[in-house]
């Protein structure tokens, strides 16, 4: 290294293989100091400008800025941020034209001028070499500073290399055609030029700094070397002039015959190039303070009349530079940002000057012709001898062309600098280095793709992986659980002890049951005579039967619970007996819930006596209901049933007034029911919609099971009465005639009840739409199950009712539930007119058997209604969807 | 006596090269077709089944059982090719289906939030929880469209992908545009 170093400075130099001299056309615009643009109205800061991670945004739309002031953050080790050039207010944050050949939008910053161009408050590090290397380091980063040659590499990236710095080189070559933006810097600027090399050279400590320049600047030579007099290792070299030796590579090649290897940067070698514009960038930031907001553009071509080198602010649209130089405004003017050989003609002119814009080439028609159409090529072997990078372009063109990616790889083409002498030199005018750049692109996203394919698949077999793993650790923990309670159960004495006495209490219960069913039946055994006898108005019957129930449950010294159970037991026999042959095939089947947990909870206010107690009393009597169920119903889908109709009146009691209970206590329990119903309609309020939604649903799966369960016990509510004429049933028959008693209570259902739903109805607020289309699909099914059970119905009205449904499934998904309540109260109407006419018949014994007929008639209506339901529902469903969307 | 002779040696080679080939069968055992593997690996792992076959990894499987190699078309041409030149068989043109790259978005005020494309998802891109809105991770997407099917309010679209800088190729024989302001 020493000797390559004294050869350095005793002036050797060496060549880079390959090479071409296009025509310089430097004259057009290195007469010229570099002069100032007025302020154009508005700038477009491209966010990304160099290569590296993306930042965020630190300002936003409004907002006012100063010249200078940061817009984006700089966390990344990678990146930097970009600057306001000129004070105003931040425009749009959005995509712009971005200066790239494609012209994808890029994320831009605009930035509408003030006119005032004020600085931020700025702080010069003149006196750097006090400070640490790294913070150094850190305010050329926060300045902004790129690598204002070609790539915008990140610079303060560059002046933390991994090896010693042994070289520092400044690239003062510009050895592409027409660009003159360095050379003016080192003839105007030459002794900033050199305090920004001290700048880095602080940094770097290298053992030698090389100024390259090609011969082609004289000037420029004489004012570095002038700037360098009495400077220890600083060396200013002349190159001969040969395209392009302004490559990295190619002029560390010449200067110090060392090849930057295959994969590597310079830095691995030793070398730390830096572009002149970029020192002088380095120099305004510590010296001045000022970030890199403007760079020096060369303005040329022989369209323009005033070709020349301007200080342009990033961000300044091409157009506006084009309307403040003297220029032949041609309407199809090409515009070359870039030098002739490696630069891109920009797709529009808003697209904004970028850090790496060093040239604008505005050229006529005669001076840059439009490339001749492409010829085969000849193979002649031009390219090969051209390449500075020692490639065989002919080669990789033939690969490109068969897209034969590998092979073109291994003939080496991401080595290819892209720098054009091959296609300049082309005898067949082939565009080759468009050929290795879509090639190059194509790898690359071969390579991503290739890169995403295997993430995808290490995702899958994970997520493959996950999923086995969660069902093994289910099944695991299943296991594990069922082994602890076998443990438990083996090994613990008072679980054993535990388990002996429920199953005790079981029995005690079940015992219990079965003498509470006695006298339940006794009663029922007694009362009906009065029933058949004497009369068959509801609400005498249902006295009566309370009444009785009270007395009898009142004597023995049993517990609550069973007064209760005796109670509603009765209450609803008495009900059955009355209702049971009209009644039944009303298809508002669960609101009986509600009556059923009124006729629960409500006979016990007067008996427990406690008002101000009301609410507990409640909690009490859902309680009893619960356990009620419990003990009636064996088996356990009636006793979920059961709950439901617990949760039910929890639900209603929420909706329900405190007084109302004691209402219900002193008034028949008929009008209890009606007045609990009305009550219930009237005081729902929209926001208790979605409970309703629930308490809907809750009813639909309840109807769903009664439905199950009224297959066997099809005939059996018809039979009720006759249940109670001969009371002495059976004690075995005992849970069916629960069953039957669920079944009947359901399915008799008054009227005022479904007039109370559709008064419910009524009062849904629209925007609960949800809960009413639960509501309604939920009506549906319940509907269509009960249409199942149903025994007596007119076949006129079914089909009328069908019809009013079609036509409400026309309008709105909320007005057909309307219809549909409507439909259905009429049709409640009607039935308990046919109820009316049907209890006259009642006091003998065969209305069982013609209910049988009856129900046997309607069966194919019934068909028909469950259709109809089922249509409603799905049309219902899809509306809701269709809303929704 | 020579019959004799040559039909010990002839034996006696017969026996050493069973053996050989017997040991060497045990020993060298292949435990799947590497050709499997090799048609996976060229495979663009979207999971996507439009195949017809429940994952890439099948599909690679099926293909070296002698189904057709033009199934895939998010590999498009150039995995129809890799699999031509693995299985030494014809190129064929794709069997419908474009291969334009496309990603998933989910328009978020439209999701309720029911999870269930995050379940459909092979490759797990969608975040999300129930009852809130889920997202698409773009960078992860594979385009396989599994997740529009069971949305139940149909808000998730397939996009292309845009283009970016980075991965933009250059147009040789573009047309040419031209200023006209």
């Amino acid at each position: 290294m020493e000797s390559l170093l004294e050869k350095i400075k005793a002036g050797v130099l060496w060549d880079f293989p390959g090479g071409v001299h296009p025509p310089q056309r430097k004259k057009l615009s290195n007469q010229t100091e570099i002069s100032l643009l007025p302020l154009a109205e508005h700038y477009w800061v491209p966010v990304k400008q160099h290569i590296g991670a993306v930042n965020h945004i630190l300002v936003a739309s409004g907002d006012k800025v100063k010249k200078g002031q940061a817009l984006t953050a700089f966390n990344d080790k990678m990146s930097v941020p970009v600057h306001a050039p000129t004070s105003g207010t931040i425009g749009k944050i959005e995509p712009h034209v971005s200066a790239h050949p494609s012209g994808i939008p890029a994320l831009s910053i605009q930035i509408i001028a003030d006119g005032l161009d004020e600085w931020c408050e700025i702080s010069p590090k003149i006196h750097f070499r006090t400070l640490p290397k790294s913070d150094v380091i850190g305010f050329i980063q926060a300045a902004g500073v790129a690598g204002l040659g070609g790539a915008a590499f990140p610079t303060h990236v560059k002046q933390t290399p991994n090896q010693p710095c042994e070289i520092l080189l400044i690239n003062g070559v510009e050895c592409e055609p027409y660009i003159t933006s360095d050379d003016r810097v080192m003839r105007e600027h030459a002794d900033e030029v050199i305090h920004g090399i001290e700048v880095l050279a602080y940094i770097l400590e290298p053992k030698l700094v090389v100024i390259a320049i090609e011969d082609n600047k004289p000037e420029a030579i004489n004012a570095m070397e002038a700037a360098c007099a009495g400077k220890a290792n600083f060396v200013v070299r002349v190159l001969p002039t040969k395209y392009p030796a302004g490559g990295e590579k190619q002029i560390i090649q010449v200067i110090t015959n060392m090849e930057v290897p295959k994969g590597k940067i310079s830095a691995d070698i030793g070398v730390v190039s830096q572009n002149v514009g970029t020192v002088y960038a380095i120099y305004k930031a510590i010296y001045l303070g000022e970030p890199l907001i403007d760079r020096v553009v060369t303005v040329t071509g022989e369209n323009i009349e005033t070709a020349g080198n301007y200080r342009l602010p990033i961000g300044t649209p091409i157009a506006h530079v084009l309307n403040h130089v003297k220029h032949d405004n041609q309407h199809n003017e090409r515009v070359i940002m870039g030098g002739p050989m490696m630069g891109f003609t920009v797709l529009n002119k808003q697209v904004p000057v970028t850090k790496i814009t060093n040239c604008l080439l505005i050229p006529t028609q005669q001076e840059l012709p439009d490339a001749p159409p492409e010829q085969a090529c000849i193979r002649c072997g031009e390219c090969a001898d051209a390449c500075p990078a020692s490639l065989l372009p002919q080669q990789l063109y033939w690969h490109s062309k068969a897209k034969e990616h590998d092979k073109a790889q291994a003939y080496n083409l991401f080595d290819c600098i892209e720098c054009g002498a091959c296609a300049f030199v082309c005898p067949s005018d082939i565009p080759l280095v468009q050929y290795y750049r879509q090639t190059k692109a194509e790898i690359r996203e071969a390579n991503e793709e290739k890169i995403k394919a295997e993430k995808a698949k290490e995702r899958f077999e994970t997520r493959n992986a996950r999923l086995e793993r969660d069902k093994q650790e289910r099944l695991d923990k299943h296991k594990r659980s069922a082994e602890l309670r076998k443990q438990s159960l083996n090994t613990d004495q008072s679980a054993q002890d535990k388990i002996a006495a429920a199953m005790a209490r079981a029995k005690a219960k079940k015992a219990q049951k079965n003498s509470t069913n006695d006298i339940t039946k006794t009663d029922q055994n007694a009362e009906p005579n009065t029933l058949e006898n004497t009369t068959l108005e509801n609400s005498a019957v249902e006295k009566n039967a309370v009444e009785s129930n009270i007395s009898q449950s009142n004597s023995p010294i049993k517990n609550k619970a069973q007064e209760a159970i005796a109670r509603a037991k009765a209450k609803r026999e008495a009900k059955l007996n009355n209702n049971a042959s009209t009644e039944e095939q009303n298809t508002t089947a669960p609101p009986s819930h509600k009556v059923e947990s009124d006729l629960d909870h409500s006979p016990n206010e007067p008996v427990e006596a406690d008002p101000i107690k009301s609410k507990a009393q409640a909690a009490i009597a859902r309680a009893k209901a619960k356990r009620e169920a419990k003990l009636k119903n064996a088996d356990a889908t009636a006793t979920n049933s059961q709950k439901a109709s617990a949760s039910d009146s929890a639900s209603q009691k929420e909706a329900e007034p405190k007084p109302e209970n004691q209402r219900a206590a002193t008034l028949t329990h008929d009008s209890t029911i009606d007045s609990n119903n009305d009550e219930i309609a009237s005081t729902v309020s929209p926001i208790k919609l979605k409970a309703q939604a629930a308490i809907a649903r809750a009813k639909a799966k309840k109807a769903a099971k009664l439905a199950e369960e009224s297959k066997p016990a099809a005939h059996s509510s018809a039979e009720s009465d006759k249940t109670t004429l001969e009371p002495k049933t059976a004690a075995d028959q005992t849970d069916e005639q629960v069953d039957e008693h669920l079944q009947t209570s359901t399915t008799n259902e008054p009227t005022e009840i479904s007039e109370a739903m559709y008064q419910t109805e009524l009062e849904i607020d629209p925007i609960k739409s949800k809960a009413q289309a639960a509501i309604a699909r939920a009506k549906a099914k319940r509907q269509q199950k009960m249409a199942e059970q149903a025994s007596v119905t007119q076949p006129e009205n079914a089909k009328a009712e069908a019809n009013i449904q079609f036509d409400a499934e026309a309008k709105s998904r909320a007005k057909a539930a309307i219809e549909r309540a409507k439909a259905r109260r009429d049709q409640a109407n009607q039935l308990a007119h046919g109820g009316e006419t049907g209890s006259s018949s009642i006091t003998n014994t065969t209305t069982a058997s013609s209910l049988d007929s009856e129900s046997g008639n309607s069966e194919d209506e019934n068909a028909n209604q469950v259709k109809a339901a089922k249509v409603k529902a799905a049309l219902a469903k899809a509306k809701a969807k269709r809303q929704k969307s | 006596m020579i019959l004799l002779y040559s039909l010990i040696a002839l034996g006696t080679l017969a026996v050493i090269f069973g053996l050989v080939l017997g040991y060497s069968s045990i020993r060298f055992k292949v435990e799947s077709d590497p050709i499997v593997e090799q048609i996976d690996s060229v495979l663009p792992q979207t999971q996507c089944g439009q195949c017809g076959y429940p994952g890439c990894k099948p599909y690679a499987q099926a293909v070296a059982d002698g189904d057709e190699i033009n199934k895939c078309p998010p590999g498009g041409e150039a995995t129809i090719q890799k699999i031509a030149d693995l299985t030494g068989r014809e190129v064929k043109p794709l069997d419908g289906g474009d291969n334009i790259k496309k990603v998933a978005y989910i328009r978020e005020d439209e999701c309720i939030g029911c999870t269930k494309c995050i379940q459909a998802c092979p490759v797990d891109a969608i975040v999300g929880a129930s009852k809130v809105m889920h997202t698409v991770i773009i960078d992860e997407c594979t385009g396989c469209d599994l997740c529009v099917e069971p949305c139940p309010v149909d808000c998730i679209d397939m996009l292309p992908v845009k283009g970016k800088p980075e991965t933009w190729k250059w147009q040789l024989q573009n047309i040419e545009i031209k200023q006209i302001s």
